[in-house]
């Protein structure tokens, strides 16, 4: 299927679901609410002629012009080889983007969906801030309820990717910076 | 001292405490295997056949830092690890030495301006002795590290205390 | 539970509550495995829950390696970051490097001469040969085969001439860059390059006599954590691991980028050779498979090697235009990804690099239930993990 197919049929199937839909360019991809976008989910993986059975990657964006967080899912729909030991091929390949306010950015975790998504969503959650609700390894603590942090350590402060985030001036007594030397203050 | 000229056979050597302390540390130096990035790959490669370390008795690689006497930092050191680091080099026994490995355990590194994870040095948390520069340095700068090592600690002497036994114990 | 299945062997039963042992007491053990740990393959901790020698759980803990690659990403032009995309899978830079290239030349517009991409794809495949190696020797070394490490150090040492007579570099090229390749090959290298494909076809089946045949590596490795197809797609394997499940995919027959469609040259899958499909000796034994194969693609671009340049004509400040792509090509450890979205400056907007072993390691939860403690080297070093594009 093209890319026009695959949006056309989702725009058919969900309607108001769909926000906007970019099917030219290198990276044709739908744009979802995150009310909407577990049920958009199965439905993609479970649609015959869709089939989206590989999640390749879960970026987090941060788009500070709009004051929203983007969370990209890049999926992709494996063939398998019509004789047994044959060549796999791919059936297709699209993107959904889900959209979702920068100062409240939660959204439903697809990890019964896709359980690679597990990992993905801790780490958008642990450079973004984006909160996946249910995703399987979600703590609670003074920053709520969110999925663990997965790459930097648990006590650590802010959400790194962020554009407006501050390189920290120190953690755990190690200095941020060795002597006086600032180098994000120097002029280019 | 006449009495002792062809006093003694052949094969009798006489020296100081210190240098025969010195020769035995600095030529069986065992590294823990610490290992954390790519300049971990350029350490096995030195310990690989063709830049043989245990020619200088530092290949034996020992997991554990108690029964090692150098840890060689090769690569990057990260906020989360810098703990673990200590740690290790905490547990192990005196004597021991330390050599930085690598761009980043010198000073961050290419991860130095923006890298808000990675500790810019290790010297920040640890006394180094040895800094070997390179990203990653080749195996021959490491031996060449290995080798300083042990001019350093051919100067020793165990009537002073090294800097970390001074850090120990203040 | 009361009764757990060994791994391995199917029919001996552990009863973790019999009656027999009502008077000895035992409880959970917490085990911690790392950081730094000589059979990690770097800084990974793993969290065991065991019974004893028996392994219940295992929770793999990341992010000790975490140097912020994507925050650098958004701070500097594409051609200042290729040195990054190096220290990502850093036993594989060159197949790093050509990702992100291949993805701001899609983005930029820019049409790579035809020599510069095949010299590409003659570095690309001489490093799936390197970093094969280091796998096969680890993996020997953490199951005790020193042997095999030094062998495969040994012939690693070669193919790092050859980069270092190309480059300068050892094991962080920064060769493929933005438009081409930075420098041309040397005048002996192809001579040599066939010289060593002379030298290293008869190692193959040598190390098979080491390794792959030995009787306790394969007690080792066989029937140890299968990983069915299904489970594979699910939870995101990409590259050897998947195809030692049963799916014949790569990404260079898939999708062919560069010119991988005028080279022949097999995909090895899994059978179950040694015991089921998908176990850990099938994912030893992809890699080995794959080296021949990618052999039989060096000797094929030599043949087809043409004159001309090396660079395309790349302005000094590259105007990225806005767009977004993502790119993955076919990597030693599997599939990595690039998004990078721009917005008409020259510095990207957002680069995510996503890592073959990311998703590889996920997958250590759900098959490490029923082993022993033991086994767990072997688990790993099939899945063979690199923890630079782990954590990125």
């Amino acid at each position: 299927m093209t890319p026009e197919q695959i949006a056309k049929m989702l725009q058919d199937k969900f309607d108001q679901a769909i926000i906007e839909a970019r099917v030219d360019g290198l990276h044709p991809h739908v744009v979802v609410p995150a009310d909407r976008w577990h049920e958009v989910a199965m439905f993609l993986r479970d649609d015959e002629r869709m089939k989206f059975d590989w999640l390749r990657a879960i970026s987090g964006v941060d788009r500070m012009q709009d004051g929203q967080l983007e969370a990209v899912y890049d999926l992709h729909a494996t063939q398998p080889s019509a004789e047994p030991g044959g060549l796999w091929g791919e059936r297709h390949s699209f993107a959904v983007k889900v959209r979702m306010p920068r100062d409240n950015p939660h959204v439903t975790s697809v990890a019964d969906v896709w359980p690679a998504a597990e990992w993905h969503e801790r780490e958008a959650y642990d450079l973004l801030g984006i909160v996946f609700d249910g995703n399987p390894d979600t703590v609670t603590d003074h920053d709520g309820t969110h999925p663990r942090r997965i790459l930097c350590p648990d006590d650590w402060v802010g959400h790194p990717l962020r554009k407006d985030y501050q390189f920290p001036e120190e953690y755990q007594g190690i200095p941020g910076w060795a002597g006086d030397d600032r180098p994000l203050d120097k002029k280019k | 001292m006449s009495f002792m000229v062809n006093r003694f056979e052949e094969g009798l050597m006489i020296t100081s405490v210190d240098w025969a302390l010195n020769w035995a540390r600095q030529c069986s130096l065992w590294p823990v295997t610490f290992g954390l990035a790519c300049c971990a790959i350029e350490m096995m490669a030195t310990g690989a056949d063709r830049w043989d370390i245990d020619r200088f008795g530092a290949g034996a690689y020992r997991p554990s830092p108690r029964q090692s006497d150098l840890m060689i930092v090769a690569g990057t050191v990260t906020y989360k690890m810098a703990s673990r680091l200590v740690r290790l080099f905490n547990q192990m026994p005196e004597p021991k030495w330390v050599i930085a490995m690598g761009a980043c355990t010198i000073g961050g590194g290419p991860y130095y301006k923006y890298g808000y994870h990675v500790v810019k040095g290790i010297d920040l948390i640890l006394p180094v002795d040895v800094y070997v520069p390179g990203c990653p340095p080749r195996p021959e700068s490491l031996l060449e590290g290995l080798l300083r090592l042990r001019d350093k600690i051919a100067h020793n002497t165990i009537a002073k205390a090294s800097p970390s036994q001074a850090e120990s114990a203040a | 539970m009361s009764e757990i299945e060994l791994q391995g062997q199917p029919d001996v039963l552990i009863d973790v509550d019999a009656e027999s042992s009502a008077d000895m007491v035992t409880e959970e053990l917490l085990i911690n495995m790392g950081p730094q740990h000589p059979s990690t393959h770097g800084v990974l901790r793993l969290l065991l829950r065991t019974d004893g020698e028996l392994v219940l759980e295992v929770t793999p803990h990341i992010g000790y390696l975490h140097r912020c690659a994507e925050k650098i990403g958004e701070n500097l032009t594409p051609k200042q970051y290729v040195p990054y995309t190096d220290r990502l899978d850093y036993l594989s830079a060159m197949n790093n490097n050509l990702t992100y290239a291949l993805a701001i030349e899609a983005l930029a517009g820019i049409e790579v001469p035809e020599r510069a991409t095949y010299i590409r794809m003659i570095m690309a495949e001489l490093n799936r040969i390197a970093s094969h190696l280091v796998t096969f020797g680890c993996f020997g070394m953490d199951l005790g085969a020193w042997t095999a490490f030094l062998y495969s150090f040994r012939e690693r040492e070669h193919i790092m001439d050859l980069f270092e007579s190309t480059c300068g570099a050892r094991l962080t090229y920064s060769y493929i860059t933005v438009g081409g390749v930075t420098h041309d090959l040397p005048d002996n290298f192809v001579e040599r390059l066939r010289e060593f494909l002379d030298y290293f076809d008869p190692k193959l089946p040598e190390y098979d006599g080491l390794l792959s045949n030995n009787h306790i590596f394969v007690r080792r490795t066989a029937n140890i954590a299968p990983v069915t197809a299904e489970q594979a797609i699910a939870w995101g394997l990409s590259g050897p691991i998947m195809r030692a499940c049963g799916p014949r995919w790569d990404l260079r027959r898939v999708s062919p980028y560069c010119f991988y469609d005028r080279v022949e040259f097999d995909v090895p899958v899994g059978e179950g050779q040694m015991g089921t499909v998908g176990d850990s000796w099938d994912r030893y034994i992809i890699r080995m498979l794959e080296m021949r194969q990618s052999v039989r693609i060096l000797r094929q671009l030599l043949d087809q090697l043409p004159d001309g340049e090396v660079m395309a004509k790349v302005p000094r400040t590259l105007k990225l235009p806005p767009g977004e792509i993502y790119m993955e090509t076919e990597n030693p450890r599997g599939q990595l990804g690039f998004y990078v979205q721009t917005d008409g400056s020259p510095i990207p907007y957002r680069v995510k690099a996503k890592g073959p072993s990311f998703c590889n390691l996920s997958i250590m939860h759900e098959i490490c239930r029923g082993i022993l403690i033991a086994d767990i080297p072997a688990i790993l070093g099939s899945i063979d993990v690199v923890m630079g594009e782990v954590d990125r």
